[in-house]
C-alpha cells in the first residue's frame, strides 16, 4: 500500500490523471475556439475530422514536430526550466482534488491521487509555483517583450494570490478543516456558495487573474506584448505553457467546485439526482465553470494594468478580509 | 500521517518525467535549421538593440514587498480558520485585532500612494 491505495491502483490513477488532464487541456483549446466562434457568429474549426474534433490532435502533432528556435543570448538552464515548471506544477496540483468516494467490495476508492488533511494548502502551494515559471520564462529569454510580460504576470499573480487565498478562508471557517473531502462533506445540507456568495465572487474573479485570462490577460496582451512571457518559446516548450494555462483553468474550476459548489454532491440529495455518480457531478460542475470562463473572455474587454492592480489590492483584498471577519464572528458566536 | 504524502512523491516523479520528457521529445523530433536570424529575440522585425536585462519600474518591487507582508498574514489565517469554532469569542477578538491592524497597514500604504501605477 502506498498511502490509501495499492501501488498499481496508484499507478493507474496517476497515468489516467496525466493523460486525462493533457487531453482535457487539448480539448479545452478546441472548446474555446468553438465557443469563441459561436459567440462571434462563426463556425470555428471544422476541417480536421468530424466537426473539427481532431483539431487538438493535429495541433499537438504540429507542436511536437516544430523546430525549437530560441534566442542565442538566453539563460540556457532557466529557459528550459520555465515551461517544464508551468506544465508540471499545474498537473501536480490536481493530485489532491477529490472527485468522489466509492465503496467497492470493502475497498474504499477515493477519486483522487492523494488524500491528506491539508489538501487545500497543498494546492495553493503548488499552483503558486506557476509564478516562477512565468517569470523565469520571461526573464531568461533575454527579449524585451518577454521580460515585460514576465514582470507583469508575476506582479499580477502574487497580488491576486492573496486575494484568492483570503476568499477561500471563509469556506475553511465554515467547514473547520483544510481537508478537501471534509470540506465537501460539510456541504451535504447547503453548498457554501449559498453561505459564502461574496467569497465565491471574490475567488472566481481572482481566479481569472490567476489563470491569466481575459479580462485580466495582461501578461499576454497580444496587442501590446506580442505573446508576453512566452514570446520566445516555440514547439512543445510553448505547448507546455499552453497546457499549464488550460490545466490551471481546470484546477481553479475544480477548487471552486470543491469549496463552493458541493464537489461531487448531487444538485439535490434525492432521486433521481443521486443516481448520477459523484465524479460525473464533479465534472459537470467543472465544465459549467469552464464554459463560464470562456464566455467571459469573449464578452469583456481587457483591463488597463493599473486598473487590474487596483482591483486586486483595493477591492478584492479588503473585501476578502471583511468576509473573513464577518464569517468568523457569525460562526464563533453561534458555536 | 506522513505516509499519506507518499502518493504525492510518486505522482511528483511522474509529473517531472512528463514535464521533462515532452520538450525533450519535441527537441528530438523537430528539424534543426539554425540561422543567425533565429538567434535574435523577436522585436517586431527590427534588429534588437541593447540587452533586455535592464532596470524596470520600481512599482514591481513595491508590489513584491507588499505581497510578502500580506502573504505572511494568510499563513496565520489558515490554522486560525480551522479552529474558530473552538476558540469562540476569544479567537474572534484576537484575529479581529490582527486583521484590523493589517487593514490599517493597507490603508497607510494606499494613502502613501504605493499602490499607484503611473
Amino acid at each position: 500500500m502506498i498511502g490509501q491505495d495499492y501501488w498499481w491502483v496508484l499507478l493507474i490513477k496517476a497515468v489516467v490523471v496525466v493523460l486525462g488532464l493533457t487531453t482535457i487541456a487539448a480539448y479545452l483549446t478546441y472548446a474555446e475556439r468553438k465557443v469563441a466562434a459561436r459567440i462571434q457568429l462563426r463556425l470555428g474549426p471544422n476541417r480536421v475530422g468530424p466537426f473539427g474534433l481532431l483539431q487538438p490532435a493535429a495541433d499537438a502533432v504540429k507542436l511536437l514536430f516544430k523546430e525549437n528556435a530560441a534566442p542565442a543570448n538566453r539563460d540556457r538552464l532557466l529557459y528550459l526550466v520555465g515551461p517544464s515548471l508551468a506544465g508540471g506544477a499545474a498537473v501536480l496540483a490536481f493530485a489532491v482534488i477529490p472527485m468522489g468516494i466509492n465503496n467497492w467490495f470493502n475497498y474504499q476508492f477515493h477519486w483522487d491521487i492523494a488524500h491528506f488533511n491539508v489538501g487545500l494548502l497543498f494546492i495553493l502551494g503548488v499552483t503558486s509555483l506557476g509564478v516562477y515559471s512565468l517569470f523565469l520564462g520571461g526573464w531568461s529569454a533575454n527579449s524585451k517583450y518577454s521580460l515585460l510580460g514576465g514582470l507583469r504576470s508575476s506582479a499580477q499573480l502574487i497580488s491576486y494570490e492573496m486575494a484568492v487565498s483570503f476568499a477561500l478562508i471563509g469556506t475553511i471557517i465554515l467547514a473547520g478543516s483544510l481537508d478537501l473531502e471534509q470540506i465537501v462533506g460539510a456541504q451535504q445540507q447547503t453548498w457554501f456558495i449559498v453561505l459564502q456568495p461574496l467569497a465565491f465572487v471574490l475567488y472566481f474573479s481572482g481566479a481569472f487573474a490567476e489563470t491569466n485570462r481575459a479580462p485580466f490577460d495582461l501578461p499576454e496582451a497580444e496587442t501590446e506584448l506580442v505573446a508576453g512571457y512566452h514570446t520566445e518559446y516555440g514547439s512543445m516548450r510553448f505547448g507546455l505553457y499552453f497546457l499549464g494555462e488550460y490545466v490551471n483553468m481546470v484546477i481553479v474550476s475544480s477548487i471552486a467546485t470543491t469549496l463552493f459548489l458541493g464537489g461531487w454532491l448531487p444538485l439535490f440529495p434525492f432521486h433521481p439526482f443521486d443516481w448520477i455518480p459523484g465524479p460525473l457531478w464533479f465534472l459537470g460542475k467543472v465544465v459549467v465553470l469552464l464554459f463560464f470562463m470562456m464566455w467571459v473572455r469573449w464578452t469583456f474587454p481587457r483591463l488597463r494594468y493599473d486598473r487590474l492592480m487596483n482591483f486586486g489590492w483595493k477591492v478584492l483584498l479588503p473585501l476578502g478580509l471583511l468576509n473573513i471577519l464577518i464569517t468568523g464572528t457569525v460562526v464563533a458566536l453561534r458555536a | 500521517m506522513l505516509s499519506d504524502y507518499a502518493p504525492i512523491l510518486v505522482f511528483l516523479g511522474i509529473c517531472v518525467a512528463f514535464a521533462v520528457g515532452v520538450p525533450t521529445l519535441s527537441a528530438l523530433l523537430g528539424p534543426r535549421h539554425p540561422s543567425p536570424a533565429k538567434d535574435l529575440p523577436y522585436e517586431s522585425g527590427i534588429v534588437p538593440r541593447e540587452t533586455a536585462r535592464r532596470r524596470f519600474s520600481v512599482s514591481f518591487y513595491v508590489t513584491a514587498m507588499l505581497f510578502i507582508i500580506f502573504d505572511v498574514e494568510s499563513i496565520f489565517l489558515f490554522p486560525w480558520a480551522t479552529i474558530v469554532r473552538q476558540l469562540k469569542v476569544f479567537g474572534i477578538v484576537e484575529m479581529g485585532i490582527f486583521i484590523v491592524t493589517l487593514l490599517v497597514g493597507l490603508a497607510y500604504v494606499w494613502r502613501k500612494g504605493a499602490l499607484r501605477w503611473d
